[in-house]
């Protein structure tokens, strides 16, 4: 993969994409780990969602006296489990802006080079993708073993659960790549807008509580959210009975679901290359490409 | 008599040394902290909205499962108290890897003040401008969630809570000098400190639901007595959840400050020396 290849690319819009893409999966994994040696970067990856989990079973066990075994309990433990790919994914595309602007100061060399630059970016997202998805596999064995959370291989409808997780990453990376654009047109404390946005999904995703715990006036914000339907249809398809067994959106099928949710993800992918397209071009025209604050 | 010397003597400037310099340098550090932060308003608002989701986010799940109302209460002091913790790991323990990255450690290093004097200044700024955030999310979050409080004595919370922020800064100066080895990995061991400490601490839940030993070894970060001692000043089921008796927590905590405060001081002159030994201060591996 080298010059030769970069100059045979240059007139092939396709070849430019995937290889920019794979290029910066390469290079997102190699960030993201040769800061150490593979077992404390093991270590690091899991201990972080495992305490998150815990927090939250433990207050759990605390109120309910241990009852693993209400409905409640998958509910909050799954949503929280695979709300891991949304701190992963989305904010992990734009914090990709802010490492290569801000902290190793690349980003204008990345614009100069024959690279297809939202690729690169969905690219960078694809190692916490890869860190997110031994997360989660973690935190769900993890309950399965020790807290009786109830995912039995055996009646977990797979088809559902690989074209929901599909169709829900691409999702993620859509948003990522809308709040990667918002990012070049922010100089300080960029950090805080990943974070911002994920924190306040999984306050109105119904991530680890149902919708009908918040206040009325807030849940349609719930319901305008793709994620709300993404975390639902993983739900269901590894917990059947004890996802339907909450009324949020009891009377929509399966299907009616999935269908909102790939709608959405047409409409945020949609958006997004839109809404980046002119970030990029304002963030061109503003000087804010190479822009450092050292904050 | 130095050049330099009767330079500053003819221009009528003083030159301070010892504990007049000390005390100049702390509040130098301070300075910027308490300053800085307040003028750079978006700060404001996300060290405010950030903390107000998290405890909103806690405060739902504990209605989703009927929990009583104190619990609600336990989880907006615990996103209180989380801006304290969250300054002390990215604005006290990992400050010398940024001042090292943005070049500015050599010249800490160079100058003729001491290190100790510019961490307890940025400790002293940081909890001056912490506090007054923590405010606002307790005020918020006690509004937002109908938060009753009964404090059943002013004088052991204020003695509870300026102990555990001596002891709580005290292990940030502590964990600093220890940051002064670090590199790249800085970032991430911080990062890492999150969630284990909120979940060991009893952030959002009172530490007595853990093990004994459990929550004895979680009660070497000041937070986890701070919180505990404090909750059963300011609840009125607070007492029953307690690890400890008040009188007791305040007395660890007062050992626990001791301790970080001459263990920062040893660790400091002996990283210090350590760093410039293996040629660490200057060095900026991205």
């Amino acid at each position: 993969m080298a010059a030769s290849e970069t100059i045979a690319n240059a007139g092939r819009p396709v070849a430019r994409f995937w290889h920019s893409f794979r290029t910066a999966a390469w290079l997102g994994w190699q960030i993201e780990s040769n800061w150490t040696d593979l077992l404390v970067f093991a270590i690091y990856s899991i201990i972080k969602p495992l305490a998150s989990s815990a927090i939250l079973v433990v207050m759990y066990a605390i109120i309910t006296g241990g009852n693993f075994e209400s409905p409640v309990f998958p509910y909050i433990y799954l949503g929280n489990a695979f709300y891991q790919y949304v701190g992963a994914i989305m904010a992990g595309i734009s914090w990709a802006v802010i490492e290569d602007r801000e902290h190793y100061r690349t980003l204008k060399y990345i614009y100069v080079a024959p690279l297809n630059i939202p690729s690169y970016l969905l690219g960078r997202g694809i190692a916490r993708f890869l860190t997110g998805t031994i997360s989660v596999a973690v935190v769900v064995l993890t309950g399965v073993l020790f807290l009786k959370v109830p995912v039995d291989p055996a009646l977990v409808n797979w088809p559902l659960f690989l074209v929901s997780l599909l169709i829900g990453v691409i999702m993620l990376a859509m948003m990522g790549l809308i709040l990667a654009g918002i990012t070049l047109l922010i100089a300080n404390h960029v950090w805080f807008l990943g974070e911002g946005v994920a924190g306040a999904l999984y306050l109105f995703s119904g991530a680890i509580f149902p919708l009908e715990v918040l206040p009325a006036w807030l849940r349609p914000v719930g319901f305008a959210m793709p994620i709300t339907y993404w975390l639902e249809l993983i739900r269901r398809s590894l917990v059947g009975q004890v996802a339907e067994a909450f009324p949020t959106l009891a009377g929509f099928s399966s299907g009616e679901l999935l269908a909102i949710l790939a709608g959405m993800t047409v409409l945020f992918g949609t958006a997004s290359i839109f809404i980046f397209r002119r970030c990029d071009h304002l963030a061109r025209e503003r000087g804010m490409i190479d822009m450092t604050t050292n904050y | 008599m130095a050049v330099g010397e009767r330079v500053f003597m003819a221009r009528g400037i003083r030159k301070n040394t010892g504990a007049r310099l000390f005390i100049q340098t702390v509040l130098a550090r301070a300075y910027p902290r308490v300053i800085g932060q307040q003028r750079e308003k978006s700060w404001v608002f996300f060290d405010i909205a950030l903390p107000m989701i998290a405890v909103s986010s806690y405060v739902f799940v504990y209605r989703a499962i009927g929990a009583p109302d104190d619990y609600v209460g336990f989880v907006v002091m615990g996103g209180a108290m989380t801006a304290f913790w969250l300054n002390v790991l990215w604005s006290m323990s990992s400050q010398l890897y940024w001042e090292k990255e943005t070049g500015n450690l050599g010249l800490y290093i160079m100058a003729p003040n001491s290190l100790m004097a510019i961490l307890l200044g940025m400790a002293l700024g940081g909890m001056l401008a912490t506090t007054m955030r923590a405010l606002v999310i307790t005020v918020l979050g006690s509004w937002f969630f109908d938060v009753n409080f009964v404090v059943t004595s002013y004088f052991q919370l204020f003695a509870v809570f300026m102990l555990t922020m001596v002891a709580l800064y005290g292990m940030g100066m502590m964990f600093a000098s220890l940051f002064l080895l670090l590199s790249r990995e800085a970032w991430h061991w911080s990062n890492l400190a999150q969630e284990p400490v909120y979940l060991a601490s009893g952030f959002y839940f009172p530490i007595k639901s853990f093990n004994f030993w459990i929550a004895a070894g979680a009660s070497i970060i000041p937070l986890t007595l701070g919180m505990d001692a404090m909750r059963q000043l300011v609840f009125e089921t607070g007492p029953t959840l307690g690890f400890a008796s008040v009188p007791l927590e305040i007395g660890v905590l007062t050992g626990l400050a001791v301790l970080f405060l001459v263990g920062a001081r040893w660790l400091l002159r002996y990283m210090e020396r350590l760093a410039i030994r293996e040629g660490r201060i200057t060095e900026s591996r991205r």
